[in-house]
């Protein structure tokens, strides 16, 4: 579930090489300094975003990420919205098991990723694409 | 409810004009609450600032308080609002000194009983409602960061991170844990060891009353974020009832080593540092 | 793509990872510092990565190779420098690094790598000696 208003437009960045997931990373990292994450909350986003814009680049064959500051009422945070048009994921509950991988990783991805922040959506199905949505509320 | 633009312009100009019966009429209500506490000329300065402001609102021609015109008057009310709030008056006195502006511009009205005025005394009373509310809200946000920052405080004071000796740091933790507080402890921790550059740690948790899953959790998870980093953590001073709660909720605490003091943990890191301890009188063998 | 260089001080690789580094980066690195070992037949390779804000699952894969492959070049790796919050992530993430030490500076890495060559010179060379791990 998600929740909150956007504050000031989402920067996208297009994920289509190794490069791109560097500057994602780059992107989260200067959007959680700006709505004052804690250092282990911002390093924490922050891997999230690698590990899903790694996915979306080698499972979904490259997309999307949009970063957005965001505000509940009570307090600020960071959204993050990882889409591809890739082949989707058709068994999720096994894609968000520990060590479950297609792509010879460790499996950490997806499951490790969802630990990381404060609340995670997902929305796939088989030649739909995946759309990922992240948000870290600052404490 | 907004004011016309009509309303306004009239009140601006009654405020104007009867500037001084109408401050006068509002510090003096303002006083007989406040009964001292807050010294005659610093309440004269506070009301004729929020009665300049709001004169300034109305000829300006804001309608509404969330009017762009108003930016000046909200400023003005959340200054007033937060130093009531620091000086510790309560919120009811807080709101009630911006509604007595209604009791003073009763006196400002004279005895003209004309249905118009009525009708701009209702349409002004919403104002200052709305300026009351507004203050109301400022007041509750004050008290809420006071008290935030109060936590921070407590926080930064109950976690010390000291050096008991070369390579050894200790963290005595006292009181009730709670997950934000054994967050905080626990990455202090981990940055004194890079900042003194110490391979162990002692946590000792003889005064911890309770340990829950969320507490122990945070404990552990601790001790291998510092061995991912090359230091090694020991946990010292569990209390019976502790260790019974540690085994009940089925934590794990592997290899962990555990000591049951602060100075069993000590003598156990400076053997493996290879200090050598010994009594000064040592014993005779037989 | 940027390449991480690698120094050799004595007997050890020191490997100082100070950018930002792409997955392409990171398997550069697994490939060069196996040839080093073997061109220089160093015994100890140090990777400091105090200056890596994050260290991600591929990174963490990436540190975990290079501790298999240097081990079977007869060369012990230490991962030095590793920061709290970077620390405390992988944990959350569950990425315990099985099979690499780590030390939390240079300093502290040169003197593992010094007492498991002196071990190593005290026992005869057919009796392996056990990895300790980074984790439980």
């Amino acid at each position: 579930m998600t929740s909150g208003v956007d504050l000031g437009r989402p920067q996208a960045q297009t994920v289509g090489s190794d490069e791109d997931v560097v500057r994602v990373r780059q992107l989260v990292r200067t959007v959680a300094v700006a709505v004052r994450l804690s250092l282990v909350d911002q390093t924490k986003v922050v891997t999230a975003a690698s590990e899903l814009a790694r996915n979306t680049l080698v499972y979904g064959g490259g997309g999307t990420v949009e970063v957005a500051a965001v505000d509940n009422g009570r307090r600020p945070g960071i959204r993050i919205v990882f889409a591809d048009t890739g082949p989707g994921i058709a068994d999720l509950d096994l894609a968000l098991t520990d060590g479950y991988t297609t792509g010879g990783g460790l499996g950490l991805g997806l499951s490790g990723a969802r630990r990381l922040v404060d609340e995670f959506d997902i929305q796939t199905a088989p030649g739909q694409g995946t759309r990922i949505t992240i948000t870290k509320w600052s404490r | 409810m907004a004011l016309s633009a009509d309303e306004s312009g009239r009140l601006g100009e009654l405020l104007a004009s009867r500037s001084e019966q109408v401050t006068q009429r509002w510090t003096e209500i303002i006083a007989g609450q406040l009964r001292g506490r807050l010294s005659q000329a610093e309440l004269v300065r506070q009301v004729q600032e929020l009665h300049r402001a709001l004169v300034d609102a109305l000829s300006k021609g804001a309608v509404d308080l969330n009017a762009e015109d108003a930016t000046e008057l909200r400023a003005v009310l959340a200054d007033f609002s937060r130093g009531q709030a620091r000086q510790g008056f309560s919120a009811t006195e807080t709101a009630t000194g911006v509604f007595a502006l209604k009791e003073a511009l009763l006196t400002a009205l004279d005895n003209d009983q004309s249905v118009a005025t009525l009708r701009d005394y209702v349409a002004f009373s919403a104002l200052v409602d709305q300026m009351g509310l507004f203050t109301f809200e400022t007041f509750v946000r004050t008290r809420e960061s006071l008290i935030a920052d109060q936590a921070e405080q407590l926080l930064e004071l109950s976690t010390p991170v000291v050096k008991l000796w070369e390579s050894v740091v200790a963290v005595p933790l006292v009181g009730t844990l709670d997950s934000a507080r054994a967050q905080v402890v626990m990455e202090r921790l981990l940055q004194t060891l890079v900042d003194t550059g110490s391979p162990y740690a002692i946590i000792d948790i003889t005064g911890v009353p309770a340990v829950d899953t969320q507490v122990a959790q945070h404990i552990l998870k601790t001790v291998v974020a510092a061995r991912l980093m090359g230091a090694d953590c020991i946990i010292s001073g569990i209390r019976p009832q502790i260790a019974q709660t540690i085994v009940a909720l089925g934590i794990e605490f592997g290899d962990i080593a555990t000591k049951a003091s602060l100075a069993d943990a000590l003598r156990h890191v400076l053997r493996l540092t290879g200090v050598e301890t010994s009594r000064r009188q040592p014993r005779r063998e037989a | 793509m940027e390449r991480v260089p690698i120094l050799k001080i004595g007997d050890i690789l020191l490997v100082s990872i100070q950018v930002d580094m792409s997955d392409q980066t990171a398997v550069a690195l697994q490939e060069d510092l196996a040839e080093r070992i073997v061109a220089t037949g160093c015994h100890g390779v140090i990777i400091d990565i105090t200056a890596l804000d994050i260290v991600d699952s591929f990174v963490g894969r990436m540190l975990s190779t290079i501790a298999s492959i240097s081990r079977v070049l007869d060369a012990e790796t230490v991962v030095v420098g590793m920061r709290p919050a970077v620390a405390i992530t992988l944990v959350e993430l569950g990425l315990s690094l099985n099979g690499i030490r780590t030390a939390l500076n240079v300093e502290r890495g040169m003197e593992l790598i010094a007492i498991d060559r002196a071990d190593d010179r005290d026992e005869p060379d057919d009796d392996p000696v056990p990895e300790p791990t980074a984790s439980p």
